[in-house]
């Protein structure tokens, strides 16, 4: 039988505000335990939340950018369970009134195609703090510092059909809350996380199957990983007559297995409802227009306009403004060297492979948007061929320099038109057979002789030009 | 409603709350009179009427994002059940 | 020197004009409370240092020329408001070893006035009850008499100011706990419209009905008191924005024209005869002074009772679940896990009534019930709600008993829930509501006080007092003493 997956996320992205959702405390990454939990966030006796103005604009900012309805009105609820690392004994969160409605996103699938993902809602709530397992004398130690850190819990409708769409679609939402500045989405420090919940169906069925939610996903590769392996999971249970459970799954990363938590009949009754020591949020039209003119250029407006005003074929405006940061960083080179399109193909080829390689992120880069400018300017004016820009580019990232220094002290230069014909004269003697192909309407010699060329100069000479030359003398 | 002696152990087990079994049928009779009150409320005709969460009629305050609080762990902490090297203990939570 | 039997105003004067110093008044306030709370049991935590500190401090600000109406008067605190480095219980073995690290606004305020505090009362654990027998310190005694309770939850608030062991104190009322136990103790109570004073360090009974307010020999007091209370509290949501107006300002208008309102509801089956009599003899006092009696109805009054005992035990089975034995308060002996410490530390640290109200609270808000009991409670909030918008369409202010009866047996009560929850039937509404309510000593039967209550319209506060006080000018039932306290 052919199966169908239907996958849905809920994504947990921390909002980068300096305070607390519901008090003063900072939310700075990485304290001494406990140190940041103040009187409210340690749930003290008779302490009261008042909510962060921040948080409210980041949310509005997420809603506008999927083009969701955002409430005018909206309510917290508490949502009550027992766990040591919630001091309250209920979380705050939203329920009925969330403060973003339906919108979507268009993610890229895997044949070039694009897909619309809806987003069911998305809404407030505060986070949990940590439970530290390492051993108190078999005692489990608890740090608050993160209790209170304002979470946009974004939850997605079932519309994604492969783990590779899932995480094309997490990666859409994560590129889109960092271009809106409103999460740092650091994954290693969990301000980006997500629960997936994982279903099968026969092709063709519309109905869904029963679901099972994978807990606390934190990298986009374990996204795929662990949909991949529940998928084979369900898959295996069913066809083999089995059923499956609802229920909550973790993925173990180490194992590359998912396990069961707990099962939903035992599931908590979480005993909603509207928070009283809060008020309905109101939000006016004038808000949301005032948020809305201060958002920044979204990456679809800014995909548009790469490929319309700088020349750069969808596919590489896709990729370039996939990620703000590297966006900015393509932005400026193009600017600086007036070359968008070879400024495009030196960040999406040599410097993204680079990075990739040493596991490390655009911010990072040895090589600044201007250096890469001042080589790139170099190239377009034939100073350096494209062979020197490599070893340029090479040095640049070892930090030898910027792209003149570079070419001065290695003394780069091309071959001179004279030393090229020269070239190519000797080799047109020594290959008579080549040549006599090339007459009899051989047309893929040429690539044989431009090989032999450029061999011979050791890259010194411009393949441009010696195509040229070329042409001329084999006619 | 009449709440049965299993009823108040569910209960009692949602809230976290540990009931001598010998004082469970007391609960459940209290609890049922409780509930045998309150169904009075049905009573009244709230089609269309909408629910009041509060008292006042008004709109959720903001803050401005600014930290405020300074560490007190010591202060919080010094009539804590349980702390070491500044964490809160419980016994072994096992996910 | 008989202090005890003066009001605010003249302990101020008699600080300001140095007859006495602050220290002198404490000590002979705690002087009495040594004397006489053995037998009433008022008081959770006597604060004698704290107390004597607070007053050498008032005495310098009062010798500097800068005193304020309450620099250097002693007053007590509900043992619900928070204060830092001194036990705050709220009545319950949950707290018993709770040394809150930080003070209650109301309690900043009182200290900003420089007032003294003398200690923290005694109240039904976690202000549930209305007869402070579910405090875990013991039932508090009525100073009218002691067999009998004192009302509650702010019992001790109530009984404390009745034998004069304190010129003042505070109490909190959620469905008529200031109210109810000042009827009970003969003096005067209010409870401020919702939002009026901060409820941040007052723990939480019941977040959207608890409402801080004064416990006072006179109306006068309750409203120099009440000054010193309210405000908006940016650490509260709830406070509401809006200016404080001098509370003793209006006190002296006359009540020509004023028209009450009294709601038949408030007449009918359950209110003691005696009490009915009380009651309608002080509508005719208001009469003689101009008002006007017009009849009106609140017609899903019978409704209150039953919607107060969905709402308040859901907020509060919420808000208490932050006492777990992980942070602070109570936490059970070697818990063999996690499970088994949240529940016993639970089991162990809370009375009955409160597990109770936990458990209708949990119930009415699980899933297949939240439509029936909390959504259909909140619904009637609102009929009841509306009922006072109309008839303060055609009032200023609502009389009637603020107790059906006057205060019963300690014991009579406390193992029937319901017959203890109807002793605020004319109480709980005016919390569904949101709206101030106050009351007054009227009289008595059976030698016990009987209180009549004052309900006003939002924030008319001021208007409450200035009625309450017209009533006090020409009667003296606040002025009665029980006779043992003298």
């Amino acid at each position: 039988m052919e199966w169908e997956t239907v996958i849905g996320l809920e994504i947990h992205t921390q909002l980068a505000t300096k305070s607390k959702i519901f008090s003063g405390a900072s939310t700075a990454y990485g304290a001494v335990p406990n140190t940041q939990a103040c009187a409210v966030d340690l749930g003290l006796p008779g302490v009261l939340p008042v909510l962060n103005k921040e948080v409210v604009t980041m949310a509005i900012k997420f809603g506008l950018a999927i083009g969701a309805e955002v409430a005018h009105r909206s309510v917290f609820a508490r949502k009550n369970y027992f766990y040591p690392d919630l001091p309250k004994g209920y979380q705050i969160s939203q329920m009925d009134l969330p403060i973003v409605g339906k919108g979507s996103v268009e993610i890229e699938i895997e044949d070039g195609k694009t897909k619309i993902v809806g987003v069911t809602r998305a809404h407030l709530e505060e986070d949990a703090g940590k439970s530290l397992h390492e051993d108190y004398h078999g005692m489990t130690g608890i740090d608050l510092n993160r209790a209170g850190t304002p979470l946009l819990e974004i939850v997605s409708e079932p519309d994604m059909r492969s783990a590779k769409e899932a995480v094309a679609y997490m990666k859409k939402i994560h590129s889109l809350v960092r271009y809106l500045e409103i999460s740092d989405g650091n994954m290693q420090e969990g301000s980006f996380r997500c629960d997936a919940n994982v279903s099968v169906r026969p092709k063709g069925q519309k109905e869904f199957g029963t679901r099972t939610e994978l807990k606390n996903i934190n990298s986009f590769k374990f996204v795929e990983k662990a949909i991949n392996i529940e998928v084979e999971r369900q898959i295996d249970i069913i066809e083999s007559g089995g059923k499956i459970v609802q229920e909550t799954r973790l993925y173990d990363a180490d194992k590359n297995e998912t396990r069961s938590m707990r099962s939903k009949e035992e599931a908590m009754d979480y005993r909603y409802f509207p928070d009283p020591d809060l008020l309905p949020v109101e939000i006016t039209e004038d808000d949301i227009r005032s948020i809305e003119k201060d958002l920044p250029e979204l990456p679809a407006v800014k995909q548009a306009r790469f490929e319309k005003d700088m020349g750069l074929s969808n596919y590489d405006a896709a990729i370039l403004t996939s990620d703000k940061d590297l966006a900015a960083f393509f932005e400026e080179a193009a600017n600086k060297s007036g070359q968008a399109k070879l400024a495009a193909n030196w960040v999406i080829g040599d410097l993204s492979g680079r990075l990739n390689k040493e596991d490390k992120s655009i911010t990072d880069s040895p090589i600044t948007a201007e250096m890469l400018a001042g080589m790139i300017k170099r190239l377009a004016e034939n100073a350096i061929t494209s062979k020197m820009a490599k070893e340029v580019f090479d040095a640049m990232w070892n930090g030898e320099g910027d792209a003149d220094q570079i070419i001065e002290k290695r003394g780069l230069k091309p071959a001179d038109s004279g030393e090229v014909e020269k070239i190519i004269d000797e080799i047109i003697a020594n290959n008579p057979d080549q040549v006599e192909q090339f007459k009899a309407g051989k047309g893929k010699v040429m690539g044989f002789f431009v090989g032999q060329v450029m061999k011979a100069s050791k890259g010194k000479a411009d393949p441009a030009q010696v195509n040229k030359i070329l042409s001329e003398k084999l006619k | 409603m009449s709440l049965d002696s299993d009823d108040v152990k569910k209960i009692a087990n949602l809230a976290r709350l540990q009931i001598d079994e010998a004082d469970i049928p007391d609960y459940a009779k209290n609890l049922s009179n409780i509930l045998d009150l309150v169904e009075q409320m049905d009573a009244a005709d709230t089609d269309k009427v909408s629910p009041m969460a509060h008292p006042l009629d008004a709109v959720q305050r903001l803050r401005p994002d600014a930290v405020t609080e300074e560490n007190q762990r010591e202060h919080f902490q010094e009539h804590a059940p349980k702390v070491e090297d500044g964490l809160y203990l419980v016994p072994q939570v096992i996910e | 020197m008989s202090l005890h039997t003066k009001n605010l105003a003249e302990l101020s004067d008699k600080l300001k004009n140095k007859n006495i110093s602050s220290v002198e008044l404490t000590q002979y306030f705690l002087d009495r409370i040594e004397k006489f709370d053995g037998d009433l049991n008022s008081f959770v935590t006597v604060a004698k240092d704290h107390a004597l500190t607070q007053a050498r401090k008032a005495d310098e600000v009062i010798a500097s020329g800068k005193a304020g109406p309450l620099t250097g008067i002693p007053i007590a605190q509900k043992d619900i408001f928070c204060t830092q480095g001194i036990k705050t219980s709220c009545g319950s073995k949950m707290l018993d070893n709770f040394i809150s690290p930080y003070d209650a606004t109301v309690v900043e305020k009182f200290n900003d006035a420089g007032a003294v505090m003398l200690g923290k009362l005694n109240m039904d654990e976690f202000a549930m009850g209305s007869s402070n027998e579910t405090s875990f310190y013991g039932p508090v005694s009525n100073p009218w008499n002691t067999k009998c309770v004192p009302g509650g939850s702010s019992g001790g608030s109530a009984a404390s100011v009745a034998a004069r062991l304190t010129p003042a104190s505070t109490g909190t009322d959620t469905g008529g706990s200031i109210r109810q136990p000042a009827s009970l103790c003969g003096i005067t109570g209010l409870k401020p419209t919702y939002g009026r004073v901060s409820r941040y360090g007052m723990i939480a009974f019941a977040s959207s009905l608890d409402q801080a307010g004064p416990i006072a020999q006179t109306a006068q007091d309750a409203g120099l008191m009440l000054n010193a209370m309210a405000g908006f509290d940016p650490k509260d949501s709830t406070s509401v924005d809006k200016e404080v107006p001098d509370y003793t300002a209006d006190l002296g208008e006359n009540l020509k024209g004023l028209k009450i309102g009294l709601p038949k509801e408030y007449f009918g089956e359950g209110l003691d005869s005696v009490v009915g009599d009380i009651i309608n003899s002080a509508v005719e006092q208001y009469k003689q002074l101009g008002a006007e009696v017009i009849d009106i109805e609140l017609p899903n009054s019978g409704l209150s009772v039953p919607a107060y005992y969905v709402v308040a035990p859901a907020e509060c089975s919420s808000n208490l679940s932050r006492f777990d034995g992980v942070r602070f308060g109570y936490r059970c002996e070697n818990p063999k896990d996690l499970e088994d410490l949240y529940k016993r530390s639970r089991g162990e640290g809370f009375g009955p009534e409160v597990k109770r109200r936990i458990m209708i609270g949990a119930y009415a808000l699980s899933a297949g019930y939240y439509d029936a009991y909390y959504l259909k409670a909140q619904k009637v909030r609102h009929l009841i709600s509306d009922d006072f918008k109309q008839a303060f369409k055609k009032v200023d202010v609502i009389m009637g008993p603020t107790s059906p009866n006057v205060a019963f047996n300690i014991g009579e009560r406390s193992d029937d829930p319901i017959a203890m929850y109807l002793s605020d039937i004319y109480t709980i509404a005016t919390n569904l509501a949101g709206l101030p309510g106050m009351s007054v000593p009227a009289g008595f039967a059976n030698d016990m006080p009987v209180g009549l209550q004052i309900i006003g319209n939002y924030f008319a506060e001021s208007r409450l007092l200035n009625v309450a006080h017209q009533y006090q000018l020409n009667t003296d039932w606040h002025k009665q003493m029980p006779e043992n306290y003298r």
